[in-house]
């Protein structure tokens, strides 16, 4: 058996097929953003996620810090129950506000952390206190109306 | 009585069709015992590769470029009424990831590789070549057919991740360069909706059964062909109609599997 030109060719073809690949995944899609770096679980109690979904970003000040991994009915509260992996770089105090917010008018929604002032640290398994729901549109339309016909008296 | 004549004819064409179907499961059963030989022997898969992948590159790649360059327009023109320009890196990718590539591809390399394997083998067997192997205890399934069927399911992921990836490129050309969408916002978009696992590799398991529809299906229309011109011709025209509308209907199927409820 000899090398040819041919298997060059078909050499260059898988090569440039699986490269169409690699660029699918990481310039396409996300795979660059997964961080493989090491995390930890919280969990936070949200009267209502609005369109909240799993695998949706964890954000503070802007930043990725993680991401949600399950959300559930806890079936005691009747609460959403959201959990989330941050990163291990990050650490948030203990009364850290977790706000679920859209990004952009449409846009998808993510939960947003403000930091607080506590000296202690939240640790794995931990929960946040402080909570804001998802701002739900038909809700707000109906305290508008509601405000206006009180204005209107 | 023409009733009588007609109703036969139905019955002749349906029992014809259910026979033809079991003949064509007993082939790719015979084709997958016997493609070992395909792979210790693999330098005549790397010869049918070179002949249905690499050849079949320039049309990959120019009408994936062409596509997504369509794309980057029609997606701007409407996307631009809702002031969300910035989505068309989005709408560009994961509408050739998911759909697109995969389809588009199977239905190019049908009709540019599929129809030439059924050419191919419907002329061997017409100039008794299949005949001359058998004579020969050379097994046909095992020589010619597997190595073509194992080259057609190799090169078609290959190609449909070439396809996309070059009408990602065309969305970009025309998106942001000619157009003028922030280039940022178009990328980021773009990996902020396209997940890896759930639409690139669902994308891929898409091609790969596409490229195992289409050529079990050109193979056994080759070899299923009367070896006669008009047979081979007939054979050909079979295989591209019926693999188009094969690639078609399990797309259908795949995506109702594949991205329902998501």
């Amino acid at each position: 058996m000899e090398r040819t030109t041919l298997d060059l060719w078909v050499g260059v073809f898988v090569v440039a097929g699986f490269a169409a690949l690699v660029v699918l995944a990481l310039k396409v899609g996300n795979l660059s953003t997964y961080n493989v770096s090491e995390t930890y679980q919280l969990q936070a109690h949200f009267q209502n996620i609005g369109g909240l979904k799993s695998n949706a970003s964890v954000r503070s000040a802007g930043v990725l810090v993680g991401r949600v991994t399950s959300i559930s009915l806890d079936t005691e509260r009747y609460e959403a129950k959201v959990t989330m992996s941050i990163d291990k770089r990050y650490q948030f105090p203990k009364d850290t506000f977790a706000n679920i917010l859209t990004s952009g008018l449409l846009g998808e929604q993510y939960i947003g952390l403000m930091a607080g002032g506590d000296d202690k640290m939240l640790q794995g398994g931990e929960e946040f206190k402080k909570t804001q729901s998802a701002v739900v549109l038909e809700e707000l339309i109906g305290k508008f109306l509601f405000n206006k016909a009180d204005s209107a008296q | 009585m023409p009733i009588a004549k007609s109703l036969r004819a139905i019955g002749r064409r349906s029992i014809n069709s259910v026979w033809r179907l079991g003949f064509a499961t007993r082939f790719l059963a015979l084709t997958l015992f016997y493609s070992g030989t395909s792979f210790r022997r693999f330098h005549l898969t790397v010869k049918e590769i070179f002949s249905s992948g690499v050849m079949s590159l320039i049309i990959i790649l120019v009408s994936g470029m062409f596509v997504g360059m369509v794309l980057g327009l029609q997606g701007y023109e409407t996307l631009k009424r809702y002031g969300s320009e910035s989505a068309l890196g989005s709408l560009v990718a994961l509408s050739l990831v998911r759909e697109l590539g995969p389809v588009l591809a199977a239905l190019l390399f049908a009709s540019r590789a599929g129809s030439a394997m059924t050419a191919e083998i419907g002329l061997m067997k017409a100039t008794e070549q299949i005949s001359a192997m058998e004579m020969m205890a050379v097994n046909p399934i095992a020589r010619v057919v597997a190595p073509r069927f194992w080259a057609g399911v190799i090169s078609m992921p290959l190609l449909a991740a070439l396809f996309s990836a070059m009408g990602v490129f065309g969305g970009y050309v025309v998106g942001v360069v000619v157009i003028g969408v922030d280039e940022g916002s178009f990328w980021s978009q773009m990996q902020g909706a396209v997940d890896f696992q759930h639409d690139v590799m669902n994308g891929v398991l898409k091609s790969f059964v596409f490229g195992v529809a289409v050529t079990a299906i050109a193979l056994f229309e080759g070899f299923d062909a009367p070896p006669t011109a008009e047979g081979v011709s007939g054979a050909t025209t079979r295989t591209v109609v019926q693999s188009s509308l094969a690639i078609l209907m399990l797309d259908f199927i795949l995506t109702a599997f594949m991205f329902r409820g998501a």
